[in-house]
């Protein structure tokens, strides 16, 4: 029998990574299995040693003008008592080939279903990512680049970045934007934070409740500790009466944060929302659709004062939520409150045209404790992608993806809805994304219509722990999205799938009854 | 050979009536817009966005590319930020379907595969921290400080206690500080001994019943192991606060000595610099935090837990922390760079771990010793993966600042070190090699170095001179800001 004798030293993992004693490892040695890697007869050592460049001999070279013995001197420095005496407890090493074979194994338990056509919302969409985009952002001089603190040796990057903040300005109808923050929910916060900043107001904030629930939750983290109240003002019709608004702004307040469309597909009264907003004195931030001004108007177009987005639908791969892009523009007479690296042109000795990062005198590693916000890094490669896409589709291009958006969600709707048991939660103007209620247990319609091929939702149940439960009194409710990524045939497809998911469980509960 | 026209604004190249992405009408029947929007709400016209060819776009981002350093290129020796190798095959796999393509909503039962690789990067990142529970949530570094504070208040209020004051070393990054002061604490900033480690009696001073944490790099920004770690920790823990570990330095030490092992409570990673992320230009990163189990119930939610389905098979669920501080961003994480994190340690395994941070160390040490005679190391006689010389013998003697050396080094082809940080340190150049370079690019680096310093000043003052552009104007950028291109006269 062939013994594996790392087992004796390593926490050892078979196919399922599950972890395994020794003994159950010398059996599972003999199986086709990872471990079978830390075996010694392969004596692989791991493919650090491609990384790696220097040979024995220039180890010896190297440790002799240092003037030390063996690289363990180098770490005398750290206490004996500290010094770990046993290799780390995690998976042995795979090389290229076998790494690739797990992770593709991996990758495929995710895929069981065969590419179900995603009709999935809520912040994140299935859109359409052109090839030149992929192709871009897979240059080395872009993605093994750091922050461009040497502007000599960084004009790729920040002139894209300077580009980035102008195509984000028009976009927004804004005059200015950073070049970009974590993702859509921190952006929110930050706006915040920042509305605190130029109004000197830091004690009350109020959001709507439409806003994505997910990105209040991180307001009220960010919040918490502060002295700040949250007032959330319900929307129980899918969008807010103005008239709800008014009487929570007051002299207090630094900002009405609103969305739109919102998290429930709604369109908002926005332009009457920010001139209450205004007229109390306090900003406007609006959380807006980056596609959806192909179609509709810019957050500049009707008063806001900051708007934030979620950039992912601007090229950006869903990655199971991340990275993806926060969008934050805002009027210039705020540049120097807000949060994140900024690009400025300038030029440079010879009169050329320069970029470089400007008023460096707001953030964190020139301000410390009293910088606008602690961001250091930004999704610089997602900015990139962001700049990348809208330069490929141009006005034309941007108005063609958001029209086919909203005609496709339009059809989807006037169709779901002729089924019996289903209805349309809000009956108000939407974009691409829309509520649904199911008469019946939307756990089990889901399973039917994803096994049909179709995955829908989220299912508001999983916000139901959000503030209070507004998300409680809709039960069976779920959001749908349609981007312009899908046709006739899949939306005729997903009207039966749901049809007959909801004759089937209504007729569960009906014989169920009897 | 610079195709400068192709390197003009992406506003300046657009010509109406371009066109580049173009999208089919959808095939469903048509309804006019005017009866699906309200007029209020409908633009008059879409954005102003360029208007260009396919060939036009790819032409411009690829010769923008061009005027890039970067770790494919170059010898990247920016201290602190880990420019190490990022391995192409993790590229590939971090862009396999079924890992690339899923929505942050899909049902739980249909992406056991993910949720597989994330609960085990909880755990290996557990394990080479010595601190098992561990959130992969934060988005960078920065995002990790923060949300290890907001952990601590949270620990510390569910305790009773009003604890309001954050310490840290000057010479800290700047997140720790700005961090701190967004998670409502007062900083409250120590200096270092003349060895640039920690300073016990200033640590003794400055803690008491009102300390929350101490935030501390270590090895620290000078390179420095905290030899007195151990005693930091006793100090802290004696009066109840909690030692938070800033793991940018994580290179110098995994797999030779566990932060939790040290006497850290909570630390973050920067998988992007430790794990290879890549940096992509500035971001995205991915800043994991880990806590000791009795701080897990208030980590962020949501974590990966491990259970096993009706036929006793493995089966991984989120859950939220029993008393946890709430969500800390939208969705599970920045996971696709956790992907190549996840990848890169999946190939090395423990000995890899352990040899990369060796490898960073003689290479750092390296460079020390060749160099020392040229540049001033103030602290320390041998490093750990990284060194802080300083400049300021030759500003005196030559007249030449560590920003003059930095602009010239990019005209010898190499990028610069992280100059001017930290700040205990005048004229400062902090260099970090990394594992992943020759000892052929280590001389060249420093017989450039040596070159540099024989120059006549009047050159390398006036440097860069092969660069694009040269010593642009920051002054005038920050008086008048131009922080977009103006509108085109031109757009259709």
């Amino acid at each position: 029998m062939k013994y594996c004798q790392f087992a004796q030293q390593y926490r050892v993992y078979n196919d399922n990574t599950e972890e395994t004693t020794p003994e159950s490892c010398n059996r599972l040695v003999m199986k086709d299995c990872t471990v079978r890697t830390c075996c010694p007869e392969r004596d692989f050592k791991g493919d650090a040693l491609a990384y790696l460049f220097n040979t024995p001999d220039q180890q010896q070279e190297m440790l002799q003008a240092i003037g030390v013995q063996s690289i363990d001197d180098l770490f005398e420095q750290i206490p004996q008592e500290f010094q770990l005496k046993s290799p780390l407890k995690i998976p042995a090493p795979l090389p290229e080939m076998e790494l690739e074979r797990e992770m593709r194994k991996l990758a495929a338990r995710n895929t069981k279903d065969g590419g179900r056509v995603c009709m999935l919302g809520g912040g994140a969409y299935d859109h359409f990512i052109p090839a030149v985009v992929d192709e871009i952002v897979s240059r080395g001089e872009f993605y093994t680049a750091y922050t461009p603190y040497q502007a000599e040796a960084s004009q790729g990057s920040l002139q894209a970045f300077f580009e980035y903040q102008t195509l984000i300005s028009r976009l927004s109808g804004m005059d200015v934007s950073n070049a970009s923050l974590y993702e859509g929910g921190t952006s929110v916060s930050e706006a915040a934070f920042m509305a605190m900043r130029v109004t000197g107001r830091h004690d009350r904030v109020v959001v709507l409740g439409s806003v994505h629930p997910e990105y209040r939750e991180v307001l009220a983290t960010y919040l918490h500790h502060l002295n700040c109240e949250l007032v959330v003002i319900p929307t129980p019709e899918g969008s807010v009466d103005p008239g709800d608004v008014e009487q929570q702004l007051d002299e207090k307040t630094a900002c009405l944060i609103i969305q739109h469309p919102n998290f429930f597909g709604c369109l908002e009264e926005v332009a009457e929302l920010t001139a209450l907003a205004r007229k109390a004195g306090a900003l406007s931030v609006v959380a807006f659709d980056p596609i959806s001004v192909g179609v509709l108007n810019r957050p500049g177009d009707y008063g806001a004062d900051i708007a934030v987005a979620e950039g992912q639908p601007l090229g950006i791969p869903l990655q199971y939520g991340g990275p993806l892009l926060g969008i934050l523009s805002c009027r210039k007479e705020y540049v120097r409150k807000m949060p994140g690296r900024l690009i400025g042109q300038t030029v440079d000795k010879e009169g050329r045209r320069s970029f470089v990062l400007n008023l460096q005198a707001r953030e964190q590693h020139i301000r410390r404790d009293k910088a606008t916000s602690n961001i250091c890094t930004n999704q610089g490669l997602l900015a990139l992608r962001a700049t990348v896409y809208l330069s490929l589709l141009g006005p034309q291009g941007l108005k063609e993806v958001a029209e086919a958006c909203c005609q496709n969600a339009h059809y989807a709707v006037t169709e779901l809805q002729q089924i019996d048991g289903v209805e349309v939660l809000f009956d108000r103007p939407f974009f691409k994304e829309f509520s649904l209620r199911f008469d019946g247990d939307v756990d089990l319609i889901l399973r039917q219509v994803a096994n049909a091929g179709f995955e829908i939702g989220p299912h508001f149940e999983r916000f139901r722990n959000v503030d209070g439960g507004q998300f409680a009194g809709w039960e069976n409710s779920l959001l749908v999205a349609m981007t312009e990524k899908r046709t006739k045939a899949e939306i005729d497809g997903l009207v039966k799938a749901v049809k007959n998911a909801v004759a089937g469980v209504q007729e569960m509960a009906t014989s169920a009854a009897r | 050979m610079r195709n400068e026209s192709a390197t003009q604004l992406i506003t300046e190249l657009s010509a109406p009536g371009r066109r580049a992405a173009i999208f089919p009408k959808a095939d469903i029947p048509a309804t006019q817009l005017d009866d699906l929007i309200p007029s209020q709400h409908r633009a008059s016209s879409p954005p102003a966005l360029p208007e260009l060819a396919e060939g036009d776009v790819v032409r411009h981002f690829v010769n923008l590319s061009t005027k890039n350093m970067s770790v494919d290129t170059h010898f990247y020796p920016l201290g602190s930020c880990t420019m190490k190798y990022n391995p192409k095959r993790h590229e590939r796999l971090a862009s396999l379907p079924g890992l690339v393509d899923l929505h942050p909503y899909k049902q739980e039962d249909s992406i056991q595969g993910m949720l597989q690789i994330l609960f085990e990067c909880q755990q290996i990142l557990g394990e080479i921290a010595g601190l098992p529970s561990v959130s992969l949530q934060p988005a960078a570094g920065a995002h990790g400080e923060f949300t290890a504070l907001l952990v601590a208040s949270a620990y510390f209020r569910d305790r009773g206690e009003n604890r309001t004051k954050v310490l840290f070393p000057n010479s800290a990054h700047g997140t720790n500080p700005a961090s701190a002061a967004l998670a409502g604490f007062d900083c409250i900033q120590l200096n270092s001994g003349v060895d640039g480690l920690v300073d016990l009696e200033e640590l003794k001073a400055h803690v008491d019943d009102k300390t929350a944490v101490f935030m501390i790099t270590n090895p620290n920004t000078l390179g420095l192991f905290e030899t007195d770690i151990g005693k930091v920790a006793d100090i802290l823990h004696e009066a109840g606060a909690l030692l938070y570990i800033d793991g940018a330095n994580m290179n110098a030490i995994m797999g030779r000595t566990r932060p939790g092992d040290f006497g850290g409570d909570m630390m973050h990673y920067n998988v992007h610099k430790t794990f290879t992320g890549p940096h992509g230009a500035g971001g995205p990163g991915s800043g994991p935090i880990a806590v000791r189990d009795y701080l897990a119930d208030y980590l962020p939610g949501p974590v990966v837990s491990k259970t096993t389905d009706e036929n006793g098979e493995p089966y991984y669920s989120l859950t939220t922390p029993p008393k946890t501080i709430g969500r800390i961003r939208s969705f599970f994480g920045n996971v696709s760079i956790l992907l190549r994190g996840y990848c890169y340690l999946r190939t090395l395994g423990a000995e890899g771990v352990k040899a990369a941070a060796d490898n960073a160390v003689l290479n750092a040490n390296y460079l020390m010793a060749r160099l020392k005679n040229a540049f001033d190391v103030p602290h320390g006689k041998l490093c750990m993966h990284e060194f802080v010389a300083s400049a300021s013998r030759i500003v005196k003697e030559r007249g030449i600042s560590a920003m003059d050396i930095a602009k010239r080094l990019l005209d010898k082809g190499f990028h610069a070190p992280t100059v001017y940080f930290p700040l205990v340190v005048s004229e400062a150049m902090m260099i970090e090699p990394t594992e992943t370079e020759s000892k052929e690019t280590l001389d060249a680096f420093v017989d450039a170095l040596i070159t540099i310093l024989e120059e006549e000043p009047e050159t390398v003052k006036a440097a860069p001179w092969t660069t694009p552009v040269s010593r642009p104007d920051e002054v005038q950028a920050a008086r008048k800001p131009i922080l977009t291109a103006p509108e085109e006269q031109t757009t259709s």
